[in-house]
């Protein structure tokens, strides 16, 4: 009696897998729930399917949509691989307990340690330096030094910002707290508010427009919007200036990966990730956005290597995440939107 | 099982699914985020409050001017062009808010096309209203969602007919006192249904709010997601959301009253000429609204495809289309069957309750997409997590998901937050079968069921139409929900959309956008034709 009915549950099954998602598992097959768009990684899962044979299923959204999904997915996911940008990000997912640490030499070998979580749950795959772009017409490069010095008078109605609530600019924040301490930051950011010439922009490429139009002088972006406005418009008057450098070095950040903490193959995944770190896979990785490889052993593209070399913020990029709650109503208090 | 029973645990069902991501979002206040709530008190609140505030206000007035003065114009007037403006001017609801954010910027920014010529011709000190303003937005919102307003109040002005408006004017009053008095309050419940799905879009909008960077409710409720990670918190921003449009939701039912509108729509009718200067200024005024609201987007959109080349064409790019268009056909039919079989169960008899309950079931429209879709996904996941999982170890298998991730709970996400724009249509076509009609039928000896088969939905089949329509553009435009809730390879144009417009690359993202629109258009000029029969 109890069989025919397990038989009658199981045909059961057969029909409702046919509607819904049930997810086949597989021996040779990979889940990634990616931040990074999928332009940006679509060329190096297609190389290493053709590499391998792994079929790599994926999908795309925010990192905070990413986090919640894995978490309310909990041990079910189907997910192996978590990849996003900003170390904000990966400090979050572990600290919401979806990652798992990975042992491996050869990730510890070719990732710097201040890139990559001092618990091993996350490992940076490609930095990002965050410094500031101004107009060559109406700003002397000597009149820049530090991101602190943004908030002096002499910038007031120059300057222009993205706004507060990416990322990015949480993260920047983070590290000038840690470096500043939490007041002076805040009268930091306070000056900055103070000098800005127009309301701050939903984007980088935005802010970097209104500079060679003419609104202000100054911004604060992502080297690689640099790099894409370059090819769009090579004769622009924009310029970048390496931040800090008298100081501690130009505030960087990663995007980077971790293995899900209930990862169905994890085996593979850290296999993955650990090819992700290779020299020809952090090549194609940081050239399709203009980016660092985070293995130093790996030169950056033409391009970008002619913006000049700089002395990058050694502070571990987790910094960012321990940080990013107090950044946000710091710069709220501030009135930086 | 009785009739009775019968529609009861239907509307039941369907209350059930609504509320279960709500109750999701109700359940988060049982952890009350103090720390994060003291911080947005102190900070930033009264700032959110006041420009939500501003947002509905402008918007309403915004929609309701476009909205119903140009429904006027083409129902009721005849000038040059109206033939084609009458449904060019319902072309930009395909265009999403959020295209329609990016593109304006675009054009009107400092650093854009025209600010940048004008400062060419008259040096660098000339003024130009800023764009990322209160007005701004309030523009944007107005330009795009007052088709909801214009194809309502539109089709009611036609059943209406002139008769009415002729008989007040015999009675001795002026064409304006006539309208007022007349034609606008009987048109009242068309205009509100319009008005109350262009202000739900708009607090539920977080594209184009996010684009120009200003803040409102929604975007606090993301902020207290991407940025604290706290979703308790969002949630439970999300919940107070959702008080203020069940307030608005009672207002205006209240409003609307016991005001009946079925009308013999019969009426031959001519319209009013309007010859020389005046015949003109009604000819540019629709013409100046579909040229900003519709031909400049698009033109812009045209220009950054033809900039970017159609090097992103290739065989993924038609998946995506394909995808969108299957996504919005089968939303579309489903919700429109659920919107219909509460219709028909509101008009059963003794059924007072009812009509609450299926007020209650459409309160997911006015949800950002993302918070809806976190509340499914969790209620999705719970019963993914026990239910199913008790089930696969009690099979001797390896439990795994079968609702998240899976197009049925897509699809279900597009049920909850689109059952509002298909009930309406449905409702109101419902709602103007003359009870009469049912009364004779039922003394003549028919049962339900024959009422609803033989009678009901006949004539109901413009109203099923239009909300399908409704439905089907909705689902191409909807972003948050479709990202992430799709299953694994169902990538749509709207999400292409957001993975370009998420990094500013606008003019590559113009391409899918300019496709999303094109494709929406096909079902928004159906609509049109077919609302020209009555």
């Amino acid at each position: 009696m109890l069989k025919s009915l397990k038989h009658t549950c199981l045909a059961a099954t057969a029909v409702i897998s046919a509607f819904t998602s049930i997810y086949v598992a597989a021996e040779e097959k990979l889940v990634v729930y990616t931040a990074r768009k999928e332009h940006l990684v679509k060329p190096l899962f297609d190389l290493y399917t053709k590499q391998t044979g792994v079929k790599i299923d994926y999908i795309t959204d925010s990192a905070g949509p990413l986090i919640t999904r894995l978490q309310a997915e909990g041990k079910n996911t189907p997910a192996d691989l978590l990849i996003t940008v900003d170390a904000g990000n990966l400090w979050q997912a572990q600290d919401k307990g979806v990652l798992q640490p990975v042992k491996s030499e050869t990730l510890e070998q070719n990732i710097p340690a201040h890139l990559r979580d001092p618990n091993n749950n996350w490992f940076g795959l490609s930095v990002r330096a965050r410094t500031m772009v101004y107009a060559t017409d109406r700003v002397k490069p000597a009149e820049l030094s530090t991101y602190a010095n943004l908030a002096d008078k002499k910038w007031d109605g120059r300057l222009c910002l993205r706004t507060s609530k990416k990322v990015y600019n949480q993260s920047l924040v983070a590290t000038i707290i840690e470096r500043l301490g939490k007041e002076k930051t805040e009268q930091v950011v306070k000056g900055w508010v103070n000098n800005l010439a127009a309301p701050v922009f939903s984007n980088d490429t935005m802010a970097m427009e209104a500079v060679a139009a003419g609104q202000c002088d100054v911004t604060v972006v992502n080297t690689y919007y640099y790099g894409r406005l370059l090819k769009e418009k090579p004769d622009t008057k924009l310029k970048l200036f390496w931040a800090n450098q008298k100081t501690t070095g130009t505030h960087v950040n990663v995007s980077g990966a971790g293995v899900t903490k209930y990862a169905k193959h994890k085996a593979a995944a850290v296999k993955f990730l650990e090819w992700l770190s290779t020299p020809t896979a952090q090549k194609i990785f940081a050239d399709a956005n203009m980016e660092y490889p985070a293995s130093s052993s790996v030169k950056p593209a033409k391009l970008v290597a002619s913006w000049g070399e700089f002395k990058a913020d050694q502070l571990n990029v987790e910094i960012a995440g321990r940080k990013q709650a107090e950044a946000i109503k710091l710069m709220d208090r501030a009135g930086y939107k | 099982m009785t009739h009775h029973r019968f529609w009861f645990w239907l509307v039941c069902a369907v209350a059930i699914i609504v509320l279960l991501p709500i109750t999701n979002l109700i359940i988060s206040w049982s952890n009350f985020q103090t720390d994060i709530w003291l911080h947005l008190i102190e900070t930033q609140l009264g700032q959110l409050l006041s420009n939500t505030f501003w947002l509905i206000f402008g918007v309403s007035i915004g929609v309701t001017g476009l909205g119903v003065g140009l429904a006027w114009l083409t129902a009721m007037c005849e000038f040059p062009g109206r033939r084609w403006l009458d449904w060019a001017l319902m072309l930009p609801f395909a265009v999403p808010a959020y295209v329609m954010a990016f593109v304006f910027l675009g054009i009107f920014e400092f650093s854009g096309p025209i600010q940048t010529q004008l400062r060419e011709w008259f040096g660098p000190g000339s003024y130009f209203p800023a764009i990322r303003s209160t007005g701004g937005v309030i523009t944007v919102l107005s330009l795009v969602f007052y088709p909801y307003v214009y194809m309502l109040a539109r089709s009611a002005f036609i059943s209406q007919g002139r008769g009415l408006m002729d008989a007040a004017r015999i009675l001795g009053l002026t064409p304006w006192q006539a309208f007022f008095k007349v034609t606008l309050p009987m048109a009242r419940p068309a205009i509100a249904a319009g008005l109350a799905l262009a202000l739900m879009e708009t607090l539920a909008d977080f594209g184009a709010v996010a684009t120009f960077n200003y803040d409102t409710f929604t975007t606090a409720i993301y902020k207290a997601w991407y940025g604290f990670f706290n979703l308790q918190a969002a949630a439970q921003l999300a919940t107070l959301l959702l008080l203020f449009v069940a307030l608005a939701v009672f207002i205006e039912k209240n409003a609307r009253g016991r005001a009946r509108y079925n009308q013999d729509s019969q009426h031959l009718f001519h319209r009013y000429q309007l010859t020389g200067l005046l015949g003109i200024a009604a000819s540019l005024f629709a013409c100046l609204v579909v040229l900003i609201a519709f031909i400049i987007p698009i033109t812009q959109l045209i220009i950054w495809v033809i900039k970017t080349g159609l090097t992103d064409v290739d065989n993924r790019f038609l998946s995506l289309v394909g995808h969108s268009l299957s996504l919005g056909a089968i939303a579309a039919v489903t919700t429109v069957t659920i919107a219909l079989l509460l219709a028909i169960a509101q008009k059963q008899p003794n059924q007072r309750w009812l009509p609450k309950m299926i007020n209650i079931s459409t309160l997911g429209y006015a949800l950002p997409g993302s918070v809806l879709a976190v509340g499914i996904m969790m209620g999705f996941s719970w019963l993914d997590n026990h239910i199913f999982a008790a089930w696969f170890n009690w099979m001797g298998e390896e439990p795994r998901q079968v609702l998240l991730g899976s197009l049925l709970a897509l699809i279900v996400a597009y049920g909850i937050r689109f059952l509002a724009v298909a009930f309406g249509p449905v409702d109101s076509s419902l709602y103007n079968i003359k009870p009469s009609i049912t009364e004779a039928a039922r003394s003549l000896g028919a049962n339900s069921k024959r009422i609803i088969l033989h009678i009901y939905l006949p004539m109901m089949t413009p109203g099923v139409l239009t909300g399908a329509l409704l439905v089907f553009v909705d689902v191409l435009k909807e972003m948050p929900a479709t990202l992430l809730m799709r299953p694994f390879g169902w990538d749509t144009l709207a999400v292409r959309v957001y993975e370009m417009t998420s990094e500013g690359e606008w003019a590559r993202a113009a391409l899918p956008a300019l496709t999303l629109v094109i494709v929406g258009l096909l079902p928004v000029i159906l609509l049109m034709r077919r609302s020209n029969k009555y």
